[in-house]
């Protein structure tokens, strides 16, 4: 971002990588996939890179206020410095913060998930997306929460989905009632209470009754979750795990 | 002589109605030891959320079976009321099915038949909920938190309204009796759809005995319902009343968003700030810095999450949808509520009894909510979107939450890890901020 600033442009889009996305060797691949869909869309985008820090999502989930609004207002601080109207993220926990809880701390984006990004790019004509590999597969969608419910997006990744010709197939809890993945409100940092069973593995069962080739995700979050219940059901050799930008992008081998 | 049944009626109706109104006046003073909160804003929005949620019941069909059986209830609930209107005018007057004298025939015969279908309707409704607590047994009325008051709480409400039902019909069938006999101030009116096939066990009746059992029916409901009415505070039951304010007060922001503190955004716009004077005393008129962050106890919470408190009937579809508790850890969104209350509800006693709060050394935090619960959560929203009355559970796991880490650093070790690596290295994992971009050259 600061290449561009030095030389006195703006992209059409900053595109939040987010902390699972910049160093998660898992969520990395989900990054360079959005990358190269946003090349071949001729999308001029930047990052902030090493400007880029922590939303604040798991310390404010996790009830550490001060530290939310210390992270907020810096990220706020470098966004509005360098005049940022519209991100894209690729992780729904991301796009929530930014949202929802930066505007009353005065930073105030156009923000869109990249599911809803993607589609846009597709209605605009800009990118392609269509079966190739994935045409007539079975595949199932895992709803992230903080895309879902908590801000009504259900349709934007099922819709690339359904452009990508596959035979998708709703697990029973779906859409405003779907299963979380056991990740969110910082659960993802920190060993599940003592229960019967872990979240994911409840998730990666009712997802695998639908009989999938694919199990579909729109979240690093989710999606580790639901590679890790994979293997915990040892069906990793039959079942794979993939954000919706993944599939669109080897769809057509990018 | 012949006024005292409108006298004792009178004296029933006042005690009832204002030993409600008694309570009713705790339970708001009780709601207001929590904070005020500003729900000004998106009025279109709540009052298109009572009619959608509270009036329509949109959230209840969610669960077809139930929701359906529920709007039957809740429609009969409603439409008799207006049956318990003339009981009220022919207690107080000592008049006989007034609304007959005053309404078209045809109308009237209208009203009191649907009001007997309705009742049977409500009957055989309120039979199939029991049915489904006691012999179907289904799981969420079986939880932990249901044990002993909350599982017998809810039985009893069925049993009142099968009673009250019972009684309808009854006094109904009798009063037919009487008007085919021709007695001396039962006027001929109404049409009875349903007690008509109650008329023949009471067909060899005297004409005594049928105003006798015709007359303690009639009492016997009215009073019921006074007692049903006054029994209210002291149950699960008060949704009856509550869901309709609770629905407006309700969450009308993405429910992803959660609130900021003022109080953090000044702290830290100050400590941003390198003009700002670190010793200048606060301005005039400054609003002082709370007295803590977050919830250990219900004084800390908000009006509308001690409201939310009130309303909540115990159903559980929040616990039912619960990721944490469905795989079987402590939390349960529905006992968040319910120790919410019954701790409010100890507050109050002791209020009552010392004129004003005494610390009595409980708390929330612990006494009723133990840690274990609150770590528990996803923040996942499912408990909010199932609840029919939109109670905000999750709120409370937060304001407590904020108190643990707040208050008393009392976070978890991993998460407290987590949140030193954000600080110094703007990432929950200890990466150097330095390698951010380094995905841009890997393969």
């Amino acid at each position: 971002m600061a290449e561009y600033m030095a030389q006195g442009k703006q992209p059409e889009v900053l595109f939040w990588v987010g902390c699972a996305g910049s160093f998660d060797d898992r969520a990395k691949k989900i990054t360079k996939a959005f990358v190269k869909l946003l090349n071949k869309a001729n999308v001029d985008f930047a990052v902030l890179g090493t400007e880029e820090s922590c939303t604040g999502d798991p310390a404010k989930r996790a009830g550490n206020e001060f530290l939310f609004q210390m992270q907020a207002m810096t990220n706020i601080e470098v966004l509005n410095s360098y005049e940022i109207k519209k991100i894209v993220t690729a992780c729904p926990h991301c796009f929530n913060t930014i949202k929802n809880e930066y505007p009353g701390l005065g930073g105030n984006y156009e923000i869109m998930h990249h599911t809803q990004f993607l589609k846009s790019l597709m209605e605009e004509g800009r990118l392609k997306v269509e079966g190739g590999k994935f045409k007539g597969k079975r595949i199932t969608f895992h709803d992230p929460c903080y895309l879902g419910r908590a801000n009504g997006e259900y349709e934007a990744p099922r819709d690339l989905l359904q452009k990508l010709e596959v035979e998708l197939v709703e697990m029973k809890r779906c859409k405003s009632r779907g299963l979380c993945c056991g990740a969110g409100g910082a659960q993802m940092f920190k060993e599940p209470e003592p229960g019967k069973k872990d979240i994911n593995v409840e998730r990666t069962e009712e997802a695998l009754e639908t009989a999938p080739k694919i199990i579909a995700a729109a979240c690093p979050f989710c999606n580790t979750m639901m590679t890790d219940g994979v293997k915990a059901k040892s069906a990793e050799d039959s079942v794979q795990v993939l954000d919706v930008a993944e599939m669109i992008a080897n769809a057509e081998d990018l | 002589m012949q006024y005292i049944p409108n006298i004792l009626f009178i004296i029933a109706l006042a005690v009832g109605v204002g030993y409600f109104t008694l309570n009713i006046r705790k339970l708001i003073r009780n709601i207001k030891l929590g904070h005020e909160v500003d729900a000004s804003d998106h009025t279109p929005e709540r009052w298109s959320n009572v009619v959608r949620i509270a009036l329509g019941q949109s959230k209840m069909v969610v669960r077809p079976i139930p929701g359906l059986l529920h709007i039957i209830v809740y429609v009969g609930f409603i439409i008799i009321n207006i049956e318990v209107l003339e009981i009220i005018i022919d207690g107080i007057f000592g008049t006989h099915r007034v609304l007959s004298t005053v309404l078209p025939a045809g109308l009237y015969n209208f009203l009191i038949a649907s009001f007997e279908i309705l009742a049977l309707l409500v009957l055989i409704g309120v039979i199939l909920f029991w049915t489904r607590r006691n012999i179907q047994k289904l799981k969420r009325f079986w939880a932990n938190e249901m044990k002993g008051w909350p599982k017998n709480d809810a039985n009893y409400i069925l049993y009142f309204e099968m009673v009250l039902m019972i009684l309808f019909l009854t006094m109904n069938a009798t009063d037919q009796q009487l008007q085919a006999m021709g007695a001396a101030h039962y006027v001929e009116a109404g049409s009875y759809p349903v007690s008509q096939f109650l008329v023949p066990f009471f067909s060899n009746l005297s004409e005594a005995t049928l105003i006798t059992i015709e007359r303690g029916a009639w009492w016997l409901h009215i009073l019921g319902i006074l007692v049903f009415l006054n029994y209210l505070y002291f149950s699960k039951h008060l949704h009856i009343i509550l869901a309709f304010p609770n629905v407006y007060f309700g969450k009308v922001v993405p429910k992803g968003k959660f609130k900021n503190l003022d109080s953090v955004t000044n702290e830290v716009k100050m400590m941003m700030d390198p003009n700002v004077d670190p010793f200048a005393a606060p301005a005039e008129g400054a609003t002082e810095a709370p007295a803590k962050f977050g919830a250990s106890d219900v004084m800390d919470l908000s009006r509308i999450q001690l409201l939310n408190a009130y309303t909540c009937t115990e159903c559980g579809r929040c616990t039912s949808e619960c990721p944490a508790n469905i795989t079987g850890k402590k939390l349960s969104p529905r006992k968040i509520m319910m120790d919410t209350r019954d701790r409010l509800e100890e507050i109050g006693k002791n209020i009552d009894k010392n004129g004003e709060f005494k610390p009595d050394g409980k708390q929330l935090l612990d006494d009723y909510i133990t840690r274990e619960e609150l770590w528990a959560c996803t923040t996942c929203n499912a408990c909010v979107e199932a609840c029919p009355v939109s109670i905000d559970p999750l709120s409370i796991i937060m304001d407590m939450r904020q108190y643990l880490v707040m208050e008393q650093s009392a976070a978890p070790t991993e998460l407290n890890v987590s949140m030193t690596n954000i600080e110094n290295n703007g990432a929950p994992w200890p990466y150097n901020q330095m390698d951010r971009l380094n995905w841009k050259d890997e393969n």
